[in-house]
C-alpha cells in the first residue's frame, strides 16, 4: 500500500480517531488517563451529578502528588483542606473503581514520574491528564497533552476527547552536548530560543543526533518542559533507548517483544513533512540560568542578566522590566554572582534517579552554604528507594540538604514547603512564574547538577568547571 | 452550561504579555473541591496587598472599571498549568469574554467548556483597543464592547468592528449551551466499536 509518508504525531492520531462527526470536532480514542488530587474532584463530582460512571477504570489511573507534604508520612496531614482534597480523591477512585497509588503505597509519586516508571504510559499511545506537563510521556513515543477539568470529566465518562489535530514542530537537535550541559540545559537553551508561545498549537517532535543520544530520562526531562514553549505535547519517536526501559517495568506488555514490533512502526515515514522545522546545535548549548518570571526569560551561565529596555519587542520589553523588578535584579548583573537562600531539587522535571545521582556526585564531599537551605524531593517512592540503595540520601543528608518524601513540594508549593517572600532559590523545576514557589519568592530554573553547585558555593557557579570530589 | 449568544459589557485593560494562570489563580485556592466560588480569588497576588485590602495600581481595581466583563490582554494569555480554576475564577468574577492577540491552547479550550468566549485578534487591533479604552476612561467613562457570536463580530459605540472566527464546533456548543460530554455519547457505539477493534491494542 503506497500512501504519503507520515510522521510520528500523524501516525497516532490517525490509529485513534474513533470518528468525526459532521460539522464537529474529531472524537481521540484515549488510551490512559493520569489523574491527580487537584484537577479531579470536581471532575467526578460532574459524573456524579449526571448519573454517569467511568467508561474505562482499567485505562485510569490516579495518585495523589501535588497537595501532600513530604514530611513523615506517618503523620496526618495538617492542613484541613488539603486533606479534604486528597481524601475526595481517595474516595473518588473507590465510587468508581479507578486504580490508586495512594500515600503510603510503595509506588505513589508524582504522576509524571510513577507513569514511565511503572511502564504505563507506552509508545504509540494517546494519553492526558489535567496537568500541563503530560507532555512528560511523549519521551516514550506517546501523544500526551495536559487537559482541563471539563476535559477529565469527558475522558472520564467517554475515553476519548473532542480535539482538532494540532500541526507538528519539528525540532531539530544536531551535533552533541558538551560534558556539563544536561538535558535540563538544551530544553531551557530551546524554549528561550523558541519563546513561551513558539509552540502554541504545535506539538513538536525533537529530533536528531543529539536527541537519539539521550537517555529515556533525559528524553522525559526534555518533553515535560514542552509547554514551557506553548505546545501542548513534545514527543520522541521511541527506540532501542524506549524499549530497553520499559522491559520487565510492572504494566508492561506480557508480550513483549510483540509489542516491540508494533511500536517499530511508529516513528516517522522517510520524507514526512512537518508544519515546521527548527534546526539547532546541541554544541551551542551551555548551562542555563533562568533571571525573569517566564521559563524563556534564559540565559547562559557565562552571560550576565540582560537589560530589558534593550529589548525590540515592546511586549518583552514590558514583560523583562517586570520580570527583573519581581526578581531584584538589575542589568548587566554577572549570573554567578546571584546569591541564593534556597536549592529545591526535584519535580517532574527532574527527580529521576538520574537526576538525583547526577546532583549527588556534585555535592558529594561538599557542605551546603550557610546562607542556603537546600533540599531534595525525589519523584516517587521508587526513586526514593533505590536512591537509599545507592546511599544517595547519606551523600545528601551529610551535606546538609534535606532528605523528603516524594511529592510535587515546592514545584508550586501548593503543600507547606514554600519560599518566603523575597528568598532567592536555585530550581530543578520548570516554572519561575511570580510566586510560584510562594507569594514573592524568585525562583532560577537550572539543572540538578547547577543546583547542587549552587547550594555548596551559595551562588551559581559553572557546572563545567566543577571539582568532583 | 449557559448558552452565549451575544454579550455587550464594560471592557477592563490588562496591558500585560504572558499572564500565566498561576497569577490568575495562585496556588493556595486550588485545593477547593467546588467549581464555582474562585472568582474572589482572582489574580489575587496583584488585587490585593499584604494587608488584604485592594491594591489600587491594580488595573482592574480601578472605579472605571467596576463591574467589567470584556477582559482586554496581551499575548499569550492564559499560559502556563492546566489549571481549570482559571476561567473559573474569571467566570465567577464576571467575564464573559476574553479578547487577546492570542492565548495559550488549554486555556483557550477550557474558556469554551466554561461558556466563556476567548476571542483572538490582530495585535494592531488589540493595540486599537486598548487606545480607546484608555481615551474613553481618562474622561471618566468606562469603555464598552458588543460581542455578537452568531455572526462572530466585536464593536463598539465609535466604529470599531472587527470580525474573528471560532470553531464552528466550539461556537455551537457556546449558542446552544451544549454539554460535550452528551453529544460525545451520542456517539458511544463507534466507540464501543473502536474498543472492540483494539481490544487487544500495541502493548496490551
Ligand atoms: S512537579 Fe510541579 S510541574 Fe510537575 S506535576 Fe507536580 S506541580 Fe506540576
Amino acid at each position: 500500500m503506497s500512501s504519503t509518508p507520515r510522521t510520528l504525531l500523524d501516525k497516532i492520531w490517525d490509529a485513534h480517531v474513533v470518528c468525526t462527526p459532521s460539522g464537529e470536532l474529531p472524537i481521540l480514542y484515549i488510551d490512559r488517563h493520569l489523574v491527580h488530587e487537584v484537577t479531579s474532584a470536581q471532575a467526578f463530582e460532574g459524573l456524579r451529578l449526571a448519573g454517569r460512571r467511568v467508561r474505562r477504570p482499567e485505562k485510569t489511573f490516579a495518585t495523589p502528588d501535588h497537595n501532600i507534604p513530604t514530611t513523615d508520612r506517618r503523620l496526618p496531614i495538617a492542613d484541613p483542606i488539603s486533606k479534604q482534597q486528597i481524601d475526595t480523591l481517595r474516595n473518588n477512585c473507590r465510587e468508581f473503581g479507578v486504580r490508586l497509588f495512594d500515600l503510603g503505597d510503595a509506588d505513589q509519586g508524582i504522576v509524571h514520574v510513577i507513569g514511565p516508571e511503572l511502564g504505563i504510559t507506552q509508545p504509540g499511545m494517546t494519553i492526558v491528564c489535567g496537568d500541563s506537563h503530560t507532555a512528560t510521556h511523549g519521551a516514550m513515543g506517546a501523544l500526551a497533552f495536559g487537559i482541563g477539568t471539563s476535559e477529565v470529566e469527558h475522558v472520564l465518562a467517554t475515553q476519548t476527547l473532542r480535539q482538532a489535530k494540532p500541526k507538528s514542530l519539528e525540532l531539530r537537535v544536531e551535533g552533541e552536548l558538551h560534558a556539563g550541559v544536561t538535558a535540563k540545559d538544551l530544553v531551557l537553551y530551546l524554549i528561550g530560543r523558541l519563546s513561551t508561545e513558539g509552540g502554541t498549537g504545535h506539538v513538536i517532535e525533537y529530533t536528531g543526533p543529539c536527541i537519539r543520544r539521550l537517555g529515556m530520562e533525559e528524553r522525559m526531562t526534555v518533553c515535560n518542559m514542552s509547554i514551557e514553549a506553548g505546545a501542548r505535547a513534545g514527543m520522541i519517536a521511541p527506540d532501542q533507548v524506549t524499549f530497553d526501559y520499559l522491559r520487565g517495568r510492572d504494566y508492561a506488555p506480557r508480550d513483549f517483544d510483540r509489542a516491540v514490533a508494533e511500536w517499530e512502526r511508529f516513528p516517522g515515514d522517510p520524507g514526512a513533512v512537518f508544519d515546521r522545522v527548527e534546526i539547532f546545535q546541541g554544541g551551542d548549548v551551555v548551562p542555563q540560568v533562568t533571571w525573569g518570571t517566564n521559563p524563556a526569560q534564559v540565559v547562559g551561565i557565562d552571560a550576565t542578566v540582560p537589560d530589558p529596555t534593550a529589548f525590540r519587542d515592546p511586549n518583552e520589553r514590558d514583560s523583562g522590566s517586570r520580570a527583573l523588578d519581581y526578581m531584584g535584579l538589575a542589568g548587566g548583573t554577572k549570573i554567578v554572582d546571584i546569591p541564593l537562600d534556597r536549592v529545591f531539587i526535584g519535580s517532574c522535571t527532574n527527580s529521576r534517579i538520574e537526576d538525583l545521582r547526577a546532583a549527588a556526585n556534585v555535592v558529594r564531599g561538599y557542605r551546603v552554604a550557610p546562607t542556603v537551605h537546600a533540599m531534595v524531593v525525589p519523584g516517587s517512592g521508587r526513586v526514593k528507594r533505590q536512591a537509599e540503595q545507592e546511599g544517595l540520601d547519606r551523600v545528601f543528608r551529610d551535606a546538609g540538604f534535606e532528605w523528603r518524601e516524594a511529592g510535587c513540594s515546592m514545584c508550586l508549593g501548593m503543600n507547606p514547603d514554600t519560599l518566603e517572600p523575597g528568598q532567592r532559590c536555585a530550581s530543578t523545576s520548570n516554572r519561575n512564574f511570580e510566586g510560584r514557589q510562594g507569594k514573592g519568592g524568585r525562583t532560577h530554573l537550572v539543572s540538578p547538577a547547577m543546583a547542587a553547585a549552587a547550594a555548596v558555593t551559595g551562588h551559581f557557579t559553572d557546572i563545567r568547571h566543577w571539582l568532583y570530589r | 452550561m449557559q448558552p452565549f449568544v451575544s454579550h455587550t459589557g464594560i471592557v477592563s485593560p490588562l496591558d500585560r504579555a504572558n499572564v500565566d494562570t498561576d497569577q490568575i489563580i495562585p496556588k493556595q485556592f486550588l485545593k477547593r473541591i467546588e467549581r464555582t466560588g474562585f472568582g474572589q480569588f482572582l489574580f489575587f497576588d496583584w488585587r490585593f496587598l499584604a494587608d488584604g485590602t485592594l491594591n489600587p495600581e491594580f488595573e482592574l481595581n480601578r472605579p472605571v472599571v467596576n463591574g467589567a466583563s470584556v477582559l482586554l490582554a496581551r499575548r499569550n494569555f492564559g499560559c502556563g498549568s492546566s489549571r481549570e480554576h482559571a476561567p473559573w475564577a474569571l467566570a465567577d468574577y464576571g467575564f464573559k469574554v476574553v479578547i487577546a492577540p492570542t492565548f495559550a491552547d488549554i486555556f483557550f479550550n477550557n474558556c469554551f467548556q466554561n461558556g466563556m468566549l476567548p476571542i483572538r485578534l490582530a495585535e494592531e487591533d488589540v493595540d486599537e483597543l486598548f487606545r480607546r479604552a484608555r481615551t474613553a476612561e481618562a474622561s471618566g467613562q468606562p469603555y464598552r464592547l458588543r460581542v455578537d457570536l452568531p455572526a462572530c463580530v466585536v464593536t463598539d459605540d465609535a466604529g470599531f468592528s472587527r470580525s474573528f472566527s471560532v470553531d464552528p464546533f466550539r461556537k455551537r456548543c457556546l449558542l446552544e449551551g451544549l454539554d460535550d460530554i452528551g453529544l460525545s455519547l451520542q456517539h458511544v457505539d463507534k466507540i464501543a466499536a473502536w474498543e472492540a477493534d483494539h481490544a487487544v491494542p500495541a502493548g496490551a
